[in-house]
């Protein structure tokens, strides 16, 4: 079940905005290819998503990758924001499988969260990102499906990767509060 | 450290306009820039949006970073655009006036010129009236301007705390990344491996992370104890109501997207070619 929105989720959104925002200039390279980079941030709305769900998630993307996008670049390409957010929507609807913040994340939990985030981030940049790019800006269609495979290949990874330490890590950490352990 | 464009305070007609006029103003002309290719309103878009910028007193101090960054993404982005589909002008245009030969497949042609153009104008539209917006509009200012005009409190209050807290966290992320290159922890450079370059990428995430759970904890709590969100209407300090000039942009802005809309349209299609 979802919960209801209340202030944390409120106050998520605002900091995880911020957050988001903040880690646009940090980029890992991917070798050769220019333009390329793992984008940290995505593990972080990632993150964000799988705690407080789909709404948190998509409007940390959308409002994220806008505010981000004209801070850092001084332009805002709607079409690849849109996508943004129907991963952040995507991830958060499986949210209270995930159970990062009760301490449940496991290794199952894990591979749910991987099958369900390669699973929107193919929607979102090999699907939704061209079509909008072509329907908006009319640009060329062989090159926008190369540049949607790439982020989907990227964000793939960064989120496997980063995204999965990081809920593993939260996790543990949040969940064992206490030390103490029921008596068989 | 690196200073992000941000809202300055100062005594303009621009600053003086309410945050909510600014961002419908911004969002049809986002609209608008994205649906025309009709070289006419682009063009009329970029001087308007110049002159704009040059009321709103913005200094190229405040934009000369992202000013820079925009022109490098244009210009990769329409190299790539040619080198992907050098004759897409050709295809949107229907036509195919050859100019000079480049090599194997390539050919410069005018209908290719005049989208890139026009690719080119697209960029130029929008970047000054994200920068107008963002230098000019009062965060506060804005979110309770919003929440006036009837979206719920609770979405303005979000967005008030995201471009509240961007600083806050800035400082943080720069604080740790300092801490942890101080260790020898570099987060660029070198020729390490990828996986390797992931790890010390979450050294630095993830105390970054672990703050803002906790401020976001922190801020939640705080909220929660004045009694956020039990009332179904709250009043905002920095609210100003909406004035004459307001009203006065709303209309023409209305006004100029439908004609643009128009102008575009009246020939059945988006694209305008001249020749």
């Amino acid at each position: 079940m979802i919960k209801k929105f209340g202030i944390r989720e409120v106050v998520a959104i605002g900091i995880g905005t911020a957050l988001f925002v903040v880690l646009t200039e940090v980029m890992i390279p991917l070798v050769i290819v220019p333009n390329t980079a793992l984008q940290p941030r995505m593990a972080i709305m990632a993150f964000l998503s799988a705690v407080f769900g789909p709404i948190v998630g998509g409007v940390v993307g959308l409002l994220g990758h806008a505010l981000g996008d004209a801070m850092f670049y001084g332009s805002i390409w709607w079409s690849w924001v849109i996508p943004e957010a129907i991963v952040g929507v995507g991830i958060g609807l499986f949210a209270p499988r995930f159970k990062v913040m009760s301490g449940g994340f496991d290794g199952k939990a894990c591979v749910l969260f991987n099958i369900v985030q390669v699973i929107a981030n193919a929607v979102a940049w090999i699907i939704c990102a061209p079509i909008l790019d072509i329907l908006i800006y009319k640009e060329p269609a062989n090159k926008v499906f190369a540049q949607g495979l790439w982020a989907f290949i990227g964000d793939i990874v960064i989120i496997g990767i980063l995204g999965s330490i990081l809920m593993f890590a939260y996790s543990k950490v949040t969940g064992s509060s206490s030390t103490l352990k029921k008596e068989g | 450290m690196n200073k992000l464009i941000a809202y300055e305070a100062k005594n303009t007609p621009i600053h003086r306009l309410s945050g909510f006029t600014k961002l419908v103003f911004f969002l049809l002309w986002c609209i608008t820039s994205a649906m025309t290719f009709d070289t006419r309103v682009l063009g009329i878009m970029v001087l308007a949006g110049a002159v704009i910028l040059i009321i709103s007193r913005t200094e190229w101090r405040q934009v000369s970073k992202v000013f820079g960054a925009v022109l490098f993404f244009m210009t990769l982005n329409l190299l790539c655009i040619f080198l992907f589909a050098p004759y897409q002008g050709c295809e949107i245009y229907g036509q195919r006036t050859e100019l000079f030969h480049i090599a194997g497949n390539y050919t410069m042609t005018r209908e290719q010129l005049f989208y890139e153009l026009n690719v080119m104008l697209k960029y130029f539209t929008v970047v000054p009236t994200i920068m107008i917006f963002l230098v000019t509009t009062d965060p506060s200012e804005l979110a309770a301007s919003v929440n006036r005009v009837g979206v719920p409190y609770s979405i303005a209050y979000s967005l008030a705390i995201a471009l509240r807290y961007i600083p806050d966290v800035q400082e943080d992320f720069h604080r740790i990344r300092n801490a942890q290159q101080a260790r020898g922890i570099e987060m660029a450079g070198g020729h390490a491996s990828l996986l390797n370059r992931i790890q010390r990428t979450a050294s630095i995430i993830f105390p970054l992370l672990f703050s803002t759970m906790e401020r976001i904890d922190v801020i939640s709590n705080a909220m929660e104890l004045r009694g956020f969100g039990k009332h179904r209407r709250r009043t905002w300090y920095a609210a100003r109501p909406l004035s004459a000039a307001d009203i006065a942009v709303l209309i023409c802005a209305v006004l100029f997207t439908a004609a643009a809309f128009a102008v575009t349209f009246m020939d059945g299609s988006r694209f305008y070619y001249p020749w």
